[in-house]
């Protein structure tokens, strides 16, 4: 079947371990108030693509990603389940080391059908990079337009299949960067047992220019990045209490 | 056999012992090291304080707006200079151009007017007798090409459709086999060119009176040398007994050649593995310690970073900046099997720590997927810690080049001591589009430069009328660039000729004709613009086609894309077959390089807007780079792109820049050097066993 990207970065260095080949898909349910890629939005638009097309360009520069492989991101990827499951199916079928980008948030347990086709995906996913936005569910409904019930559900899903998670978080001044919320966070991810990293991305304003150019206002206006100082307070604390969650573990 | 001199107690003989033959020694004596890092040691004392007395002579020199001080009068040669010091104490390895640090020594063999400007451009005088004595008294190699050049190189030359040529400066990309100097000592490499000399053919035609005459200048050149380096107390007639001697013979022998050359690029070679075979047995009998022999290197590339040259602003706005191109190769596989990294590998680039990041020398790593772990490992910490560590294809390379060359400049490759280059600037491809189009006349100028073929006139390009134009173009524009190389080297051997280099070389050397091309980028959207989408030529008053319009969008190069890496491939192809056409100077073998590191910039400016959208004047890609912004997959399409280009007709060389801040490289630098905080096996193999934790606790400690 047919998928739809927003495009394709072939030199992935950042989205899971080695040099990846990653597919950035198009459309995304959530309006995070810090996303910096907004031209990923919409659905129903951007380039048609099939799985055997990927995997063709993929193959066709394997040599660079040996101890790497393929990255789908996003948009949010679990829109187009179906397309995923198929292009993973593919690549594991070659061996290649597969990694799921998401924010999980059309991850739905009530929905059957829905549900069934996403466990599908897992069956040949081998690293999900799941990013958890905030575990208050009245801050995440500010920072995202949508409730974190669903992220943390599918967390507690690749725990329970033993699917390795990156943990991923970007630490925004004034609306994560608290040590309550840090700590919640920090508690929550070394619960999980098949966490492997704890990613903590400081909040950038590189997107702004996208949003001026896309005739968008940018909703952070007058938001500072985040600098390196609070940045190192941001991952001590997370770490302290991951830690602490961990023992706890044992 | 010649006898075993003492020096050489303890390495194991082999041909070299019979002739001069440096690879035949490193290949029976020198030792794969496999281990990390840990052995090496920090600077000493002495290297701190020296470097610091260094650094502040360059904030000096930044001070004085770029030059400390100059010679206007006495002519650099070898012996020119009583020897010159820095602190002479703390100094292990000695020896400077001039008799000061950083005072520009006077070249004028090039050209007597490059010589004037750069003293006037630095606010120096040139001594009117030397300006007299090299315009009336003695030739130079730019009196010498201006009195031959033709009508219409001159004029190819001033429509920037061939740019950089070595006219009036000295062409450089010669690397001498410095090692020699260390291993044999001058005696001996005086009495083997003797011997050379003895055994010419004796019918005296005029290639062995040529021959004749060149193996005399070596000769002296080589007296010179021992003369010099008797100057700073070292006799170096005979072989260097230790590591200190080695590196300091051998470096002798590189600043003879950067007293006498000022080279476009002046490279050193392929010795760190050599000199590993000195500190080796050194350290095995307890003459020196790892620290004293870091020291050793410390200072010795100290002495490199100090190598500078009188150049004018237009040379440096050419190659953007003052470069030497001091290129040291290290590492790389030998024929074989086994890897050539040594201790001393690691030791070179760790002066990188020692003294911090530079450009200069240009540390080349020869990469291999079949280098050892811990040295692919390190490298990639150090290009992470300085930005200063360049890396070359020696898998490819080696198939042609064997196990012993070295990098002339930042790619061009050659067996050291056996292979030279005659370096040949560019050929400007998306010009010579431009004289397809229009007839063979410049679009900026409006001059009738190349022949006066037949424009097109259509309201659109036809890609088969435009690439069936454009061959015939290629094959006038690849014919007079022969030529105007083929006028450049004959007179550059004959009045600026590179004694000492060349004496450290075999006496049948093996000459690369290097040619270049600029602008491939360029002419492959340009084509493939022409070809996928519509054209629509835009001509002034006179009719001439200064401007095009692009309907619809086309493949462009640098996406991985075979509909038009195929044209770019093509391109290369044709031009080079129309170059081997032509007859080169010297029996040299054509190649060529798509490598404008820097230049790109100065090409594009004299270049008219092209049928991919470019506006006039816009700057080319570097090399064999995409055009900017133009490659929308990332840099492996971009580099799968370059990596169809067809090496064997561009053989002196192919690049691709691109810059990368750290932190898209990966999340932690030990991440991107796979050495973890995530155990990536897990991630394969998908277990998942948290070992996040511990990592970052060690972290922490540390």
């Amino acid at each position: 079947m047919e998928g739809l990207i927003h495009s394709r970065e072939s030199f992935g260095t950042v989205d899971g371990p080695g040099i990846r080949y990653v597919l950035f898909l198009q459309g995304c349910p959530l309006r995070c108030l810090y996303c910096h890629n907004p031209d990923t939005w919409q659905t129903g638009v951007g380039e048609r693509v099939t799985p055997s097309q990927l995997m063709a360009e993929f193959d066709h520069n394997r040599a660079f990603y040996k101890k790497g492989g393929i990255t789908v991101s996003g948009g949010e990827p679990l829109l187009q389940a179906e397309f995923v499951t198929e292009l993973f199916q593919a690549a594991k079928k070659k061996g290649v080391h597969t990694c799921l980008d998401t924010s999980a948030a059309p991850y739905s347990p009530e929905n059957g059908a829905s549900a069934a086709q996403i466990e599908t995906l897992l069956q040949y996913t081998d690293l999900v990079l799941l990013d958890v936005k905030h575990m208050e569910e009245d801050a995440h409904r500010r920072l995202t337009g949508a409730s974190n019930r669903r992220v943390l559900a599918f967390a507690r899903l690749l725990e329970q299949k033993k699917i390795p998670v990156w943990i991923r978080h970007v630490v925004i001044p004034g609306y994560t960067d608290d040590s309550e919320s840090l700590q919640a966070l920090g508690h929550f991810a070394g619960s999980l047992r098949n966490l492997q990293a704890l990613d903590v991305i400081p909040y950038h304003t590189l997107g702004v220019e996208k949003y001026r150019q896309m005739g968008l206002a940018y909703p952070l206006e007058g938001v500072a990045p985040l600098t390196a100082a609070q940045m190192a307070h941001a991952k001590a604390v997370l770490l302290a209490a991951a830690r602490e969650a961990r023992q706890k573990l044992r | 056999m010649k006898q075993f001199p003492q020096q050489w107690q303890g390495f194991e003989p082999g041909t070299w012992v019979k002739e001069i033959n440096v690879r035949s020694f490193i290949k029976h004596n020198y030792t794969p090291y496999d281990g990390d890092a840990s052995f090496l040691e920090g600077p000493t004392e002495d290297t701190v304080t020296l470097w610091q007395q260094i650094l502040d002579l360059f904030r000096l020199e930044r001070e004085a707006g770029g030059v400390l001080d100059m010679d206007t009068k006495i002519i650099s040669t070898i012996t020119s200079h009583a020897p010159g010091y820095i602190d002479r104490p703390r100094e292990r390895i000695v020896g400077l151009q001039t008799d000061k640090p950083l005072k520009r020594a006077l070249m004028p063999y090039g050209g007597i007017r490059m010589a004037e400007r750069a003293c006037k451009d630095h606010g120096y005088t040139l001594d009117p007798s030397v300006k007299e004595f090299f315009t009336v008294h003695r030739k130079t190699h730019n009196a010498g090409v201006f009195d031959t050049y033709t009508p219409e190189m001159r004029a190819c030359r001033s429509s920037h459709i061939i740019t950089g040529l070595p006219d009036a400066y000295g062409r450089g990309r010669i690397i001498g086999d410095y090692r020699r100097v260390a291993l044999y000592g001058v005696d001996r490499l005086i009495e083997d060119k003797m011997e050379q000399k003895a055994t010419t053919r004796s019918a005296m035609y005029s290639e062995v009176i040529r021959d004749r005459e060149e193996l005399a200048e070596q000769i002296r050149a080589l007296t010179q040398l021992k003369e010099m380096a008797l100057s700073y107390g070292f006799d170096i007639s005979a072989p260097a007994k230790d590591t200190l001697e080695a590196i300091q013979w051998l470096y002798f022998g590189y600043l003879a050649a950067v007293k006498e050359q000022n080279g476009a690029a002046m490279s050193l070679g392929r010795t760190s593995t050599f000199l590993d075979i000195y500190a080796r047995r050194d350290l095995e009998n307890g003459v020196y310690t790892e620290k004293q022999i870091q020291e050793m290197v410390d200072h010795f590339i100290m002495k490199l970073r100090l190598v500078k040259f009188a150049r004018t602003p237009e040379y440096d706005a050419l190659f953007s900046g003052d470069p030497q191109w001091v290129t040291e190769s290290i590492g790389g596989v030998a024929i074989d099997g086994r890897h050539m990294v040594t201790k001393m590998s690691y030791r070179y680039l760790h002066t990188l720590s020692n003294l911090g990041a530079a450009p200069e020398p240009n540390m080349t790593v020869l990469w291999s997927t079949r280098l050892p772990e811990n040295f692919k490992r390190y490298c990639a910490k150090m290009s992470i810690e300085t930005s200063s560590v360049q890396y070359e294809n020696d898998d490819l390379m080696r198939f042609t080049h064997g196990d012993d060359y070295a990098i002339a400049c930042c790619v061009s490759s050659m067996r050291l001591g056996k292979e030279m280059q005659f370096f040949g600037a560019r050929a400007n491809l998306a010009k010579c589009l431009l004289y397809a189009i229009n007839g063979g006349v410049d679009e900026i100028s409006g001059e009738q430069v190349g022949p006066e073929f037949r424009p097109i006139t259509s309201e659109y390009l036809d890609y088969d009328e435009v690439v069936h134009k454009y061959d015939k173009m290629m094959e006038w524009l690849a014919g007079v660039y022969v030529n105007t190389l083929n006028i450049i080297h004959y007179m550059h051997d004959k009045y600026c000729y590179e004694k000492l280099q060349m004496a450290l070389h075999d006496k049948d050397v093996t000459r690369w004709f290097a040619t270049g091309i600029a602008g491939l980028s360029v002419v492959a959207d340009s084509l493939s613009a022409i070809k996928y989408a519509r054209v629509k030529v835009l001509r002034n008053e006179n009719g001439l086609a200064v401007d095009y319009q692009v309907e619809g969008d086309f493949p462009k190069f640098g996406n991985d894309d075979d509909r038009v890496d195929t044209l770019a491939h093509d391109v290369v192809h044709r031009f080079m077959e129309h170059i081997r056409k032509y007859h080169t100077y010297r029996k040299g073998i054509p190649t060529t390089s798509i490598l404008t590191i820097t230049s790109n910039v100065v090409y594009g400016k004299n270049t008219g807007a092209t049928p991919d959208g470019r506006k006039q004047g816009e700057a080319f890609a570097p090399g064999a780079n995409p055009m900017h912004r133009r490659d929308t997959h990332g840099a492996v399409a971009s580099l799968a792109s370059v990596s169809k280009l067809p090496f064997k007709d561009a053989q002196d060389g192919i690049s691709n820049t691109f810059s990368i801040i750290p932190g898209a490289l990966g999340k932690e630098d030990r991440i991107f050097a796979g050495d973890i905080e995530v155990n990536f096996d897990c991630a394969q193999g998908g277990c998942c066993t948290p070992t996040l934790f511990e990592a970052l606790d060690e972290e922490n400690q540390s």
